[in-house]
Formats: structure tokens, C-alpha cells, sequence
């Protein structure tokens, strides 16, 4: 509920949105209503009794078309602690392309009367398009190379817990960018926040316009990391890449592997970040990944759960008749 | 085939090769054309009375990739020749021969014959065979053959048979699984893409092939500034090449497909705005000799999916002739350059005696008010299927009439 000195317009002007497909679309205030929100649901989640009622009675279902652990289980976890009944749904790919459209898929899902259904897809725009037919909240759980809005939430969160305000901070996003939807959410979010976003990876893997998206692009890892506050490390998703777009994981590490040495050319405090699940000893080193003063990949997960409770919760409050959200 | 009594298309405002249409009368008989000009019906003519509009010859669509009657003669199209990506595809003399009579007699479809057997690059097609039974060109379908060896044998053997080679111009290796132009928009979007270098590419070597073969070479699109300006300096050295492109290019860039709007996934894909002012000013300079619909009609069941995922390709018969005129009243291209665009060229590629109205011409003619305003509705198109880009947009420009072979054809009558 906001409080009388909240930065934010009433009600629902806070977050005027039906759901969450991208942060492309959303408000820098928008992000922070946000994370604001999530701060409260850190606190919970640190609790021994980590419960929430205000979802209780509506249902909300995980679609996920793509595998998937880690999301998977942190949107359940986000829905069962605010009481919400939660259902998962994973499709493999190889019976979509069989069975029914996801046009079909989108209409048998409304049909059930979920309060919000979260979706993953392995192609892009597949999202919107499911959005687009049901009548309820969507929110992305990640589209192909498009967006993945959480993942850029989550990791916001992190960086403004350890890092406080993003003016000023110098963030490296290394790897993949080419096939990467985390790096595209997060270049939109950190640059929407005022960060100066620095991305890098080799010129094979680096689409072209991105510095569009509010960024500069680096081939050289290390004078990317020149004064880093924050190294963000992207998967290298190995068989996808070796021969086609870089010549071996080795060769990466060597150009791209985030090191102990190298690092020493960031901040002396400079915060080490990735989505997981990590590649360990090719884009990242053991030894920085499990920093315990500097890595926050830990932290990322745990900030993961919030975020999408905050999420969970805002979307919902029109359905719940939450005052001023109606 | 049946001849019906003899027609003048009276009141009419005749287009010719070049300067403003003038006013007089289009006689026809036994199918064709037998006076133009300053004449009047015979006793026992059917007489249609033009009054006032412009009267032109019927829109030979290139390269269409479906036969759907309704939507070409909406669109005042009384011919079309048909790529080979049918299922299965044009590579085999006895299909050609029922594609070139499945319009019979009210349209006339002109096959293009497959330069490789199952489209597949690799082993030639029977072109002269296919040409027996009803091929009026060579067509590498929507594919570009990525075997140079097999690209320069293909065009020798159509060199020997006097028949123009359609060329899809992208770059396989370059294009890959792409489905967008690379730029802002695809990486915005996350779509995988290819650069407008793809195109010229493809140009080049395929130029340089032709060159070497002395084959005739036509592009079926060209999008792009780097295409068109290798097409520029083929035509400058005097070489028997051409190029088309279809209204799309000139009309969007890949603005359009912010949304993951899949009416706009074309192949090749929307362009930069760079390249769309590119391809206006190839009309108008000569560099571009054909404007075609590249007509696709596609159900939902192809295009209501991810943009990735859905056909590429697009229903454009119904607004082949708004579209161009367009670039008319904006005084890029004259009229009778647009039909030259349109029907003469077309006709002169694939080698029919259609396209213009001059005595001894078949007598095709779209009568056209040039001028009339409607909206473009994807719910409401004689075509099979509405996935246009175009939806929802006014325009103006429309076939009241369209006879082919001297014989009214059942057009949707405007208004």
C-alpha cells in the first residue's frame, strides 16, 4: 500500500500495465515501483514462517514451453508463498509442434480461468501473442531472444542492494548477447535506471543496432571491465556456439572468461553477477564465482523469488480489487 | 478455347508506352486486339462504355506464388505467372502443364519451370520439356541455389533455350534461418536476422554467372540500396538484366513488424527506411522494370503463431494496383511507366503477346478507376486468405472491369 510519502502516483497509475511481456514499455519509475515492492517480500522470505494470504483463492498457472528449473520453481514459490493455488504446466517442444497451436494452447488456458499465467517460449514474441488472447495477466518468463523481464528485475534488485542508486554505475554484460533475452531486458532496465551500461562479447555474437538499446559495445573484456562497479556474466551455451560463432570454449574463456586477473581490472568492490546456471572454469572461474564478499549469484536467486512475488502481487490486485486498483 | 462476338471498350482513356492516356475506344475480336484509338463499335459488338476511366491493359502479375482467381481479378489482374514452390513443385513437365490450364479461360497462368528438381539446388530440372508443356521462364524458387557450379549450369542451359532466369536473391549463408533484416528492430525484438548485404551478394555472383553464361537474369525483389545499385551498373554495361519488387518494399520498412506483426514476415524481409526510399527511387529512375504482388495467401493456421515460427509471405493481389498508384499520385513514375511496371514488362519477361494495347495484342484490359477510395480489410478479400500488411489502411485505386481475351471476366463490381 503506497504511504502518504510514496514516490509514486496512486493506485493503479503506479503500475498501469495489464501485465509484464518486457521492460521495453515500462517507466524508470515504473521499474522501481517494482523493486520497491519486492523489498518487502526479501524481508518475508527471510522469515521462518514465510507466508503471505492476500493470492489466496486465485490460481495462477506456470506455462512453461522451454525447460527450465531455476524460473520454474522460483514463480512457484513466489505464487505458494502468497497463497495462491499453483499449477505447472511444461510442454516440450517436440509435442507443440505436434498437437494443437498455442493459439489453442492460449485459449484452453483462459478457458480454466487462471488469475495470471506465467509463460516461458522458445520463440520470440510468443508471449505478446499468447497475451494478446487471454483474459488475464501475462507475465514473461522469457521469450526466445526477446525479453525475460523478471531475470532484469531480479538482478536490478540485487545490484540497488548492494550498490544503492544505479547513477553513476559503470555494469559490464559480457557473453552471448547475440542470442541472450536476459541481456536484452537488462540493457532496457539498467539503462532505464541510469546506469551506464557497457555490454561485450566478440563481434560474432553481438546484434547489430543494440547501442540502440542504450549500451556501448565492447570487444575487449578488459577494457570493458576498466573501472567496473558490476560484471554481469552471460551463459555460453556451448552447443549451440563451438565452430558456429566462437572456435572453442577455450578459446572464450581466454578472450571472455571472467578470471581472478582480470577482475583486478574492475572496482576493487565491483559486484559479480550471472543468471545461472553457470558454465564454471569457461565464462567463469570457480574462484570468482564463489567470492563470498563479491559475488552476488546467491543473491540473485534469492532476490529472484521476491521479484516475482511483487510481481505476482501487483498484477493481481485489479483481479483481488485491491483499493485504487480496481 | 472459346471466342465470344467481338467487344470496344468504348468512352475509355487509353494507356500507351508513354504520355498521358487519351481518350478514344479499344476494338477487339477472335481474342484480340484490332484497333486502338479513334474507333467505333461494329454493329454487332457487345459494347461496354468505359465512361471517362482509364482504360488499360490487364495487370500481368510475375511471380505470384498462388492461383487465386478472385483476388487477381479483383485486383485487375488478368495474367500470372506461378513460382514453382507448389507442393509438390513445378520441376516436371506434367505439372506444369496442369498449372498453365488451371485458369483457363477467364485467367491465364504462365508456370515457372523449377531450375533444380525438387527445388533442391542441386540437380538441374527438364527446362525444355516443362517449356513444351506451358513454362514461360526458369525460377529458383524462393530459394537462392547456393552451388555456384549448379547456378552457372542452370543458366547456361536456359541461354541455349532463350528463356529468363528468375532469381531469389539472398545469400544462403548469410541469410541462414533469418527472418528479419539485422538492425534495431530485430535485435529489439530477439528475432534471428540476416544483413541487407545478403541481397547483393547474391547479385553479384549471380550477375557474374550470367554474364559468363549469356543468360537472361531477372530478380524477383530487390530491397535493398546495395541490390539495386549492381543492378544499375549490370544495366550500364548493357547486360540483359532486370529486377522487380513488390509494393511491401516500397510501402514499409521493418517498422512494421514491431509488434511481431506476422502479416509483415516477408522473404526477403522488410527492409531499413533507408532501403524503402532506395527502391522508390529505382522505380522511378528505371533501375527496377517490374512491380509484382509476390500474392501468398496464408491462414491463420500459418501466421497467428510466433513471428518465427509463421510462413513468410503475404496476400497482395487486391492491393497490387492501389499500391502502385500511389507512387503515380505522388508523381514518382507516370501512368503509363506504371503499367509498364505492371503489364508490358511482365508480359515481354514471359514472353507473351500481352501487357500493352496495341493492335495484335490479346485482348487483356483492366478497366481502372484510378482515383476510387477504399479501405484495405484482411476480414473481406476475394483472396483466400487476408494476411496483408496493409489492413485497415485507406487507399485509392480499383478495377471496375476486367476482360480477358476480349471476354468479361467476373470481377467484384466496385460500388
Amino acid at each position: 500500500m503506497a504511504s502518504p510519502a510514496s514516490p509514486y502516483p496512486a493506485g493503479s497509475a503506479a503500475f498501469p500495465h495489464r501485465g509484464l511481456v518486457g521492460i521495453a514499455g515500462l517507466a524508470s519509475h515504473e521499474i522501481r515501483f517494482l523493486l520497491d515492492e519486492a523489498e518487502q517480500w526479501v524481508r518475508l522470505n527471510r522469515l521462518p514462517q514465510k507466508r503471505d494470504d492476500r493470492l489466496s483463492g486465485l490460481t495462477i498457472i506456470n506455462a512453461f514451453f522451454e525447460n527450465s528449473t531455476r524460473t520454474l520453481l522460483s514463480f512457484e514459490l513466489a505464487g505458494k508463498r502468497l497463497g495462491a493455488d499453483v499449477v505447472n504446466m511444461q510442454v516440450a517442444q517436440s509435442s507443440m509442434k505436434k498437437g494443437e497451436t498455442l493459439i489453442d494452447t492460449a485459449t484452453t488456458l483462459n478457458a480454466m480461468h487462471a488469475d495470471a499465467i506465467v509463460i516461458r517460449h522458445h520463440s520470440s514474441g510468443a508471449v505478446q501473442l499468447i497475451a494478446d488472447k487471454v483474459d488475464c495477466p501475462v507475465l514473461n518468463a522469457g521469450d526466445g531472444q526477446h525479453e525475460h523481464p523478471t531475470q532484469a528485475l531480479l538482478d536490478a534488485l540485487t545490484i540497488r542492494t548492494a550498490k544503492g542508486e544505479f547513477n553513476g554505475l559503470a555494469i559490464v554484460i559480457c557473453g552471448d548477447l547475440m542470442h541472450s533475452r536476459v541481456a536484452r531486458s537488462n540493457i532496457l532496465c539498467l539503462a532505464a535506471l541510469g546506469a551506464e551500461v557497457r555490454v561485450c562479447a566478440p563481434p560474432s555474437l553481438v546484434p547489430s543496432g543494440i547501442e540502440a538499446m542504450g549500451c556501448t559495445v565492447f570487444t575487449d573484456f578488459d577494457k570493458a571491465l576498466d573501472g567496473a562497479d558490476v560484471v554481469m556474466m552471460l551463459r555460453l551455451q556451448m552447443e549451440r556456439m563451438t565452430g558456429q560463432f566462437i572456435p572453442s570454449p577455450r578459446e572464450y574463456r581466454h578472450l571472455y572468461g571472467l578470471t581472478q586477473e582480470r577482475l583486478v581490472r574492475a572496482r576493487e568492490d565491483a559486484l559479480v553477477m550471472h543468471p545461472g546456471p553457470m558454465n564454471r572454469g569457461i565464462e567463469i572461474d570457480s574462484n570468482v564465482a564463489d567470492m563470498a564478499d563479491r559475488s552476488a549469484i546467491i543473491r540473485q536467486v534469492e532476490m529472484g523469488v521476491a521479484i516475482r512475488m511483487a510481481c505476482l502481487d501487483v498484477l493481481t490486485r485489479k483481479v483481488r480489487g485491491t483499493e485504487g486498483w480496481q | 478455347m472459346s471466342v465470344g462476338p467481338p467487344l470496344t471498350v468504348v468512352n475509355g482513356r487509353i494507356v500507351g508506352r508513354s504520355g498521358e492516356p487519351v481518350a478514344g475506344a479499344v476494338r477487339c475480336e477472335d481474342g484480340r486486339i484490332v484497333a486502338v484509338g479513334d474507333v467505333a463499335p461494329q454493329p454487332d459488338d457487345v459494347v461496354y462504355d468505359a465512361k471517362g476511366l482509364i482504360v488499360a491493359p490487364g495487370i500481368v502479375d510475375l511471380a505470384a506464388f498462388a492461383i487465386d482467381k478472385p483476388a487477381f481479378h479483383f485486383g485487375g489482374i488478368s495474367r500470372a505467372g506461378l513460382m514453382p514452390d507448389q507442393s509438390p513443385p513445378l520441376d516436371h513437365p506434367a505439372r506444369v502443364r496442369f498449372a498453365a490450364q488451371s485458369g483457363k479461360p477467364d485467367f491465364w497462368v504462365h508456370p515457372l519451370a523449377a531450375a533444380t528438381r525438387g527445388l533442391e539446388g542441386i540437380e538441374l530440372a527438364e527446362f525444355a520439356l516443362m517449356c513444351d508443356a506451358g513454362a514461360r521462364a526458369i525460377a529458383t524458387g524462393r530459394q537462392w541455389i547456393a552451388d555456384s557450379g549448379t547456378m552457372l549450369r542452370v543458366l547456361q542451359y536456359a541461354a541455349m533455350l532463350d528463356l529468363v532466369v528468375f532469381c531469389h536473391a539472398e545469400d544462403g549463408g548469410l541469410a541462414g534461418n533469418a527472418v528479419a533484416t539485422a538492425g534495431e528492430i530485430a535485435t529489439r525484438l530477439g528475432l534471428p536476422a540476416a544483413p541487407p548485404e545478403a541481397e547483393a551478394l547474391a547479385i553479384a555472383r549471380d550477375v557474374a554467372l550470367a554474364e559468363m553464361a549469356g543468360a537472361r537474369i531477372h530478380f524477383n525483389k530487390v530491397t535493398t540500396a546495395g541490390g539495386l545499385d549492381l543492378v544499375r551498373a549490370a544495366k550500364d554495361r548493357g547486360l540483359p538484366v532486370t529486377a522487380g519488387v513488390s509494393p511491401a518494399y516500397f510501402m514499409l520498412s521493418d517498422l512494421a513488424t514491431a509488434d511481431f506483426r506476422t502479416f509483415a514476415r516477408l522473404q526477403p524481409p522488410l527492409r531499413s527506411e533507408d532501403d524503402r526510399k532506395a527502391v522508390r527511387r529505382a522505380i522511378a529512375d528505371g533501375t527496377i522494370d517490374v512491380i509484382s504482388s509476390g500474392h501468398d495467401p496464408r491462414g491463420p493456421e500459418e501466421k497467428r503463431l510466433p513471428f518465427a515460427d509463421a510462413a513468410p509471405g503475404m496476400a497482395g493481389a487486391e492491393t497490387l494496383l492501389p499500391l502502385t498508384m500511389n507512387l503515380v499520385r505522388e508523381e514518382v513514375i507516370d501512368l503509363a511507366r506504371a503499367f509498364s511496371l505492371l503489364a508490358a514488362k511482365p508480359a515481354e519477361l514471359l514472353g507473351v503477346e500481352a501487357g500493352v494495347l496495341e493492335v495484335g495484342a490479346e485482348a487483356d484490359i483492366a478497366v481502372i478507376d484510378r482515383d476510387r477510395p477504399w479501405i484495405v480489410d484482411s476480414r473481406e478479400m476475394e483472396a483466400s486468405a487476408g494476411n496483408t500488411p496493409f489492413d485497415r489502411q485507406p487507399v485509392q485505386g480499383r478495377a471496375v472491369a476486367v476482360f480477358k481475351g476480349g471476354m468479361r471476366v467476373g470481377v467484384k463490381q466496385a460500388g
